[in-house]
């Protein structure tokens, strides 16, 4: 094939080099070539938000971008979120207040609310509301979430130096 | 029946599954790969009726990177898709794993590429050559009953699948002495479940065992193993399924479907492990559809406000075939109609009908919520009919509680329930009273604000389940259950009920499920029936595993059987708690090279559970709407939800339960629909197109319980799966009709999209005007 390129991403400070298709979407490269199956695909058309992962320090569907369009970018997804096998405050107020049921959200989800707490680390639950309202969960009608999102909020104020 | 106690029924414990979802460890179908695995992809119909006149799949076997490319001929001898025949004499028309000669859909597969990767097969599906003569096609339920509807099978002469109807009392008497007869239509609009993870599956042959494995996003894997053995004509023992995690389901994913079938046959045929994943618009293309019913309802009603007698009509869209369980859900209205309510005479009929588009099937309340929608509509039609409160007409006519067991004039018995108890928190909850005193403040101001009651029932607990505790020589349980759960935390609930009933930690148990070559044979989860008969299959397996360990303590103390108490996981002999032997140690001997004399080795215990009825669980909800009239949008200020699921395992999984539910329910209610153009072409086929709540179209609900223990098991449960479903869609429509009630508008179909209710309330105006 011809339409090869080779790419350099950082994956939760992680480097990796690769060959690519023009094609291969990032949520591909991230499950089928790095393994990082924690990414999910849910519509394969950016709605969903299943797929989301922050890439620079913003979220992106990663299923609308190529895995050639992250070259040279740094992306953290839901694997990276644990830091020395201790869980981010997200992580466990997600546990605390079942903020999820059959998991399938729940990786984008927790990505959103980890961008959208570094904009806005005390929000009201409308706030929540509006920020997660792009990645859609079928099970929980999203209260818990909202709930747990606001529970690692205070969790992160009150305990300076959490990322 | 007698209810077992313990420690841990009734607590909030923290699910044991989640560290894996939160972590991106969970493993879902598609998360598994396997070298040399190969991809199958679908070429699907773009007819909704059309016949196929050549269909020439070479040049797709040319593309580098195809393997096979299959077609209906191809695999002539395979079976059909087996289906539910609930219905004595019902028609049941071919449904092979690809259409032949004929397709009655939209998203009908018609060709099948296996390839080495997705994108090829994917990319092999447009050389595939294929001329089709389309015809007319029927979308429309009422429609296809007409004589000049176009067949959907033609080798039936009608498009009726079947009928099927109860009748109890004496109906025609109850119409000749009643004061007003109400008249509704109701047309329930199609809507899908939309599990957030696609249909998927993976199906590896081994060539050492010859056993085929099929990895599956299911609800059932036995229902998925006999579709295989039916249809594949392989013994089911051969068959290993297993549901990894499963991203959802709410009933789509209750049995197998054709495409994965064919990828199991695939992977027998080529000898190698083939995956299947729906893309979103396939999933939307060919996944179960729902609820599509019509009702003509007529009610005979006495100038108090009791309904004396109910004839409702129902015509059911079941699609162009049968899933498993298509014909369920339309066998839902013609019993349950009557609601919480105490209707003496009853007649009613359901007639359902083929048309060309995706089969419906059970999605989250399956039935259910078409029949409670029917009470409910009813209930405030009589109110708005006699000027009373829809309160008040449904505290007149509700089964009261010293009425139960009872038998309803449709012929099913409900076990238990207090509806009034129930409804009157609802209102206290929402201080009703200050609500109607706050809706004539806003009426004076030209304002509409409506507020709307449903009290339903849900039936749940229907059938059986299976379970077994194994007490391991260390100690420590393995609990299998023939429950599937995909979001409902089984492995902590079961673990829950297992530890209270053996008296050890949480910790010490393991919960496994969804794997036939592991757990015994089951049903799965759907229905709201896990709670109710998986829990109660594991109370007795525990019972019977304390039994024994009893028998084997026996031994170890030199003590009489008759003498031993079981508590907290130790067994002692009463008086002398002293002297006492731990379940680790009864464990060790049980599987020890001489266990006790004349008792059989080992630790484990499987039973069956069989509730020997049904159990009703019961709730009333009141939403608060406003309406705005020049836009028609339906703001939903509040939904608030009491609900009755007899004992409760865990408060907060039954919390997620219903709040689930509800969200689905206003989904139903306000934005959810599936449409079809006239040609049965399927205009919404994406996300964008298909409105999924997001999280700024809900309220916060408040959530409340009643609690009246459920008789038909050990555990004192109901099921609680489909509340939310049954009860929100009524509520919200209730409130709405309400809010514009003084404009005279009677009715809307749901969802109650803003140029629906703009519509409605321009055509009260022009009423009122003429």
């Amino acid at each position: 094939m011809a339409d090869l390129h080779h790419i350099r991403i950082t994956v939760n400070g992680t480097p990796y080099e690769a060959t690519v298709e023009s094609r291969r979407l990032l949520t591909d490269f991230l499950r089928h070539d790095l393994g990082l199956v924690g990414t999910h695909l849910g519509c394969e058309h950016g709605v969903c938000g299943a797929c989301t992962v922050i890439m620079n320090g913003r979220t992106v569907r990663s299923c609308l971008l190529f895995a050639v369009q992250a070259d040279g970018a740094e992306i953290m997804t839901v694997e990276g979120l644990a830091r020395d096998s201790r869980f981010h405050p997200l992580q466990e107020a997600f546990w605390e207040k079942q903020g999820l049921q059959c998991g399938f959200c729940t990786p984008g989800m927790l990505m959103r609310a980890y961008e959208f707490l570094q904009e806005n680390p005390n929000p009201t639950e409308d706030e929540v509301r509006e920020a997660i309202a792009g990645n859609l969960c079928r099970c929980t009608g999203y209260q818990f979430i909202i709930e747990a999102i606001q529970a690692a909020a205070a969790r992160m104020a009150g305990s300076a130096g959490v990322r | 029946m007698v209810t077992v106690s313990g420690r841990l029924l009734g607590a909030p414990v923290k699910r044991v599954e989640d560290p894996r979802f939160v972590t991106g460890a969970a493993r879902y179908v598609a998360d598994i790969r396997l070298p040399g695995m190969l991809y199958v992809a679908f070429l699907r119909s773009p007819h909704a009726s059309a016949r196929i006149r050549r269909l020439d799949p070479s040049p797709a076997r040319a593309l580098p990177g195809v393997v096979a490319v299959l077609t209906g001929e191809d695999i002539a001898g395979l079976g059909d898709m087996p289906v539910n025949r609930v219905v004595e004499g019902m028609r049941v028309p071919p449904h092979p794993l690809l259409a032949r000669d004929r397709v009655r859909a939209v998203g009908e597969p018609v060709a099948a590429v296996v390839a080495e990767s997705a994108a090829v097969a994917r990319d092999a599906l447009d050389l595939i050559e294929v001329e089709s003569e389309p015809g007319p096609a029927v979308v429309d339920p009422e429609e296809a009953l007409k004589p000049e509807a176009p067949p959907v099978h033609p080798e039936f002469g009608t498009n009726v699948a079947y009928t099927f109807g109860r009748e109890g009392g004496d109906v025609e008497g109850a119409f000749a002495r009643a004061d007003r007869v109400v008249r509704l239509r109701i047309a329930h609009s199609r809507i899908a479940a939309v599990a957030m993870e696609p249909r998927g599956a993976l199906a590896v042959p081994d060539p050492a065992t010859g056993e085929l494995t099929v990895w599956i996003s299911t609800q059932s894997v036995y229902n998925v193993r006999n579709a295989l053995s039916a249809v594949l004509g392989e013994p089911d023992h051969r068959i290993r399924v297993i549901a990894p995690d499963v991203g959802g389901g709410f009933g789509s994913k209750g049995c197998a479907y054709r495409e994965e079938v064919l990828t199991a046959y695939l992977a027998r045929r080529l000898g190698r492990p083939v995956r299947v994943a729906a893309a979103r618009n396939e999933d939307l293309l060919s996944t179960m559809q729902a609820r599509e019913e019509v009702d003509y309802v007529e009610a005979a009603v006495s100038r108090d406000g009791r309904v004396l007698g109910l004839k409702v009509e129902s015509i059911y869209n079941l699609g162009a075939f049968l899933q498993l369980s298509t014909p369920m859900p339309p066998l839902r209205t013609p019993v349950y109609c009557v609601g919480a309510y105490d209707i003496r005479n009853v007649r009613t009929r359901v007639t359902a009908v083929f048309t060309n588009t995706v089969p419906t099937g059970p999605y989250r309340g399956a039935g259910r919520p078409e029949a409670a929608f029917v009470a409910e509509r009813l209930m405030d039609e009589v109110a708005r009919e006699l000027g009373l409160d829809p309160a008040e007409v449904r505290r007149r006519n509700f089964i009261r509680p010293d009425q139960f067991p009872y038998r309803t004039a449709t012929g099913v018995v409900y076990d238990s329930g207090d509806y009034g108890r129930a409804l009157d928190r609802a209102l206290e909850l929402v201080d009703y009273a200050g609500l109607r005193a706050e809706q004539a403040r806003a009426r004076a101001r030209g304002e509409l604000m409506g507020i709307g009651l449903a009290t339903y029932i849900e039936l749940s607990a229907q059938g059986w389940e299976s379970g077994a505790v194994r007490v391991e020589p260390s100690g420590r349980v393995t609990v299998l259950t023939g429950s599937v759960p995909h979001g409902q935390g089984h492995e902590t609930a079961w673990a829950q009920v297992v530890a209270d009933q053996l008296g050890i930690p949480l910790e010490n148990i393991r919960v496994r499920w969804g794997d036939t070559g592991a757990v015994p044979v089951g049903i799965g989860t759907f229905g709201s029936r896990s709670g109710a008969l998986a829990g109660s299959a594991l109370v007795v397996a525990a019972g019977k595993v304390k039994e024994k360990a009893i028998r084997i303590a026996a031994h170890l103390l030199e003590a009489s059987p008759d003498d031993l108490v079981y508590e907290e996981g130790r067994v002692f002999v009463r008086g002398a708690p002293g002297r006492a032997v731990t379940l680790e140690q009864i464990a060790r001997a049980a599987y020890s090279r001489a266990p006790a004399p004349g008792i059989e080795p080992g630790l484990e215990a499987t039973a069956y559970f069989q509730a020997p009825h049904e159990g009703y669980s019961f709730g009333a909800y009141v939403a608060v709407v406003w309406v705005d009239p020049e836009t028609g949008v339906v703001r939903l200020e509040k939904l608030v939800a009491v609900d009755d699921c007899g004992r409760v395992i865990n408060p907060m999984l039954v919390e997620g339960q219903i709040h689930g539910g509800l969200a689905q329910g206003i989904g139903q209610a306000l934005l959810e629909r599936v449409a079809y153009d006239e040609n049965g072409q399927l205009l919404t086929g994406s996300l964008v197109d298909y409105a999924v709540p997001r999280a700024d179209d809900l309220p916060a609900f408040l959530v409340d319980r009643t609690e009246t223990p459920g008789p038909g098991n050990p555990l004192g449960v109901k099921g609680v799966g489909e509340a939310g479903t049954i009860g929100a869609p009524p509520a919200i429509v209730n409130a709405v009709v309400d809010a514009l009630a003084p404009l005279g508008v009677r009715h809307i179909d749901m969802p109650l999209f803003p140029e629906r209710v703009l519509a409605a309330i321009r055509a009260a105006r022009q009423r009122a005007n003429a």
